[in-house]
């Protein structure tokens, strides 16, 4: 019977996977991302492309707003920004995808730094407002600088190549997108191992105390939210080279509000999180769409009223996730855990 | 037993006597409000410095004034370290890397993180890993993050909160909070400390342990102490020299006893013409425990 885990090193004790079933809960899901392209069928790989792009712009939402507590409303405007500078150097100045995405996701980084400038001053909803002014005038830049972005046409980019292999399906893309995703959990859950990712939490919980600490508020807000929209940009910008077409549409304020709810949902300042609010909101449309046809013969009226059931479900979810779980499915995934490892003495 | 410190607490490198920090002529207004008028102060290396008072004197506005969270309109504080610093208009992230650390009067821990990434959390300045090191953080960021640890284990052991290090600030008791604090102050390893009432709300056990904690890192390693208390029998055991404050004015300063033995301190405590002081009383109260 164990009896308690412990550490004999600060390395251990510090180390991210510290129990055996972490380091085999780990396993078992990269063995199972590795996998599952395999087995799956081209709508389920789609879905899962969607769902790896959601992850990268929630845990890039989540280091802003989650873990800094500077709430914005942006999101949309910024992932435009990486969609059109990923979009536009491939389709129009011939730049590899791997180097337009670079580069997206850099200027989405200066971009949202430059917005993120109202943040020292401004705080709550009225930091909401200024980001909120940030998607606005990013989307009407957007759509009314034709010589640029094409305005209102859709964005024609070519298919991503990679070692001179094609990446035009939905298998081959799973690659890059999972491999990202990867790269972008390291870093983030590491980042708040260190001292950017505590300042960025003890600005969120003190900003008074933090700044009596040593922590200088202007560069680490600053740097929360180029960090936030670099991974934002990266997440537009696969957008563009997986999509081929890049339109103003697909980066309203409806996107900035669902991000939001990605991650409250997910779970405010978890990367975990992150992951768990971008599948589920990914998923859930899908999953109404499928039950609606599921129950069409029986109701042949759900066909005018899906889209309706999908809007109200919508809310619907974020209420009951703020009123039974604010800390949203990474606290119940939490607790799950808990039960199990205390189980049966789970009292 | 004492474990020796692997690097010392105190990150001072001026004799202990000798002027650390000078506040002179300092005004404070807010619109129509004067906070602080004429205060002139000095603060000397390795010396506990209490500063007393009644309620509203100016006390806590005085340590935010040092600390840079308000800017006074007049007069200047120069702080000494290696050589003269201008603190007066500095920014409080500035005047931290300079070696002054703080606690609050009312908590402000960072709630969510633990007590050891509360206390990681103030050894920041000391922190120099780039982004790009931190994200990747196999290799240079984690052999100076075990380093830091080594390091902020130490406070811990001397505040004696070994037990609860991995808990969540926001679910530890008031006494434990308080002491979680001083830990994140010390962890910046300060050449001044500034405590804002740091035993305020604690029962007579708990105070004797703060206190004891305050002479532990005054005595073993030299760290200057300005410490804002309202206990009386603290005050008069625990500090060198005692400053008082009322209405904003500096009316006394000295030893314990010449405080004790001043009109205008017993004046402001107890009004005029009286010859009555709580001050012994309260003190051979705490003896008597």
């Amino acid at each position: 019977m164990i009896s308690g885990i412990f550490h004999t090193t600060y390395e251990k004790d510090m180390a991210l996977r510290r129990t055996h079933a972490q380091k085999i809960r780990i396993v078992i899901v990269i063995v199972f991302l590795l996998v599952f392209p395999f087995l799956a069928n081209r709508y389920a790989l789609t879905l899962a492309n969607q769902v790896g792009i959601a992850v990268i712009g929630a845990i890039g939402l989540n280091i802003l707003v989650g873990y800094t507590g500077q709430i914005s409303l942006g999101q949309g405007g910024f992932m435009a920004v990486g969609a059109y500078t990923a979009g536009i150097l491939t389709a129009r100045f011939g730049m590899p995808w791997w180097a337009s995405t670079i580069v997206a996701c850099f200027t989405t980084a200066l971009i949202g730094t430059i917005f993120g400038i109202p943040s020292l001053r401004l705080k709550g909803l009225y930091l909401a407002i200024a980001t909120l002014a940030a998607q606005v005038i990013i989307l009407w830049v957007v759509t009314h600088w034709s010589a640029l972005t094409g305005g209102v046409d859709a964005l024609v980019v070519p298919d991503p190549k990679l070692f001179g292999i094609k990446i035009n399906t939905d298998f081959n893309f799973y690659w890059v997108t999972w491999g990202l995703v990867g790269i972008v959990t390291i870093a983030a859950v590491n980042l708040f191992r260190t001292h950017f990712g505590r300042a960025f939490i003890a600005i969120r919980d003190q900003d008074i105390a933090a700044s009596v600490m040593g922590v200088d508020l202007f560069k680490y807000k600053l740097l929360a939210f180029a960090v936030s929209s670099f991974l934002v940009g990266l997440a537009g910008a696969l957008t563009a080279h997986y999509r081929n077409i890049v339109t103003w549409e697909r980066f309203t304020v409806d996107v900035s509000v669902l991000y939001l709810a990605m991650i409250i949902i997910g779970g405010l300042g978890s990367v975990t999180g992150s992951y768990l609010g971008a599948t589920f909101m990914t998923l859930l449309p899908v999953l109404l769409t499928n039950l609606g046809r599921a129950v069409k013969t029986s109701f042949p009226l759900i066909d005018s009223i899906l889209p309706f059931v999908q809007q109200a479900m919508f809310g619907l979810v974020i209420i009951l996730f703020l009123i039974f779980e604010p800390e949203g499915l990474n606290k119940i995934w939490k607790n799950i855990k808990d039960y199990f490892r205390l189980w049966p003495f789970s009292y | 037993m004492q474990r020796g410190f692997i690097s010392g607490l105190n990150s001072s490198h001026i004799k202990p006597g000798e002027t650390q920090l000078r506040i002179e002529s300092l005004q404070l207004n807010f619109g129509g409000v004067t906070a602080l008028i004429d205060v002139d102060l000095e603060v000397r290396q390795s010396e506990i410095l209490a500063i007393i008072g009644p309620n509203g004197a100016g006390k806590t506005s005085l340590l935010n004034c040092i600390s840079g969270l308000y800017h006074p309109q007049r007069g200047r504080i120069v702080y000494v370290n290696d050589r003269e610093h201008e603190v007066t208009r500095m920014r409080p992230h500035q005047i931290a890397r300079l070696g002054i650390a703080r606690s609050f009067q009312n908590i402000e821990l960072f709630r969510h993180m633990t007590v050891l990434d509360n206390l990681l959390a103030g050894a920041h300045i000391h922190m120099n890993s780039s982004l790009l090191s931190s994200l990747i953080y196999w290799g240079p960021a984690q052999r100076e993050h075990i380093q830091h640890r080594r390091y902020v284990e130490d406070i811990i052991d001397l505040l004696e909160i070994e037990a609860i290090r991995h808990n969540t600030v926001g679910s530890l008791s008031y006494g434990l909070q308080k002491r979680a604090e001083i830990g994140r102050a010390l962890a910046m390893r300060p050449s001044l400390l500034l405590l804002d009432e740091p035993m305020a709300g604690m029962n007579a056990e708990e105070k004797e342990d703060i206190a004891r904690f305050i002479l532990d890192v005054n005595e073993e390693h030299g760290v200057t102490i300005v410490l804002i208390e309202h206990d009386m029998g603290v005050v008069m055991d625990v500090s060198d020299r005692i400053a008082v404050l009322n209405f904003g004015q500096k009316i006394a300063e000295g030893t314990p006893d010449e405080v004790r033995a001043n009109r205008h301190v017993i004046e402001a405590y107890l009004g005029e013409d009286t010859s009555v002081f709580p001050f012994k009383f309260n003190k051979s109260n705490n003896n008597g425990s």
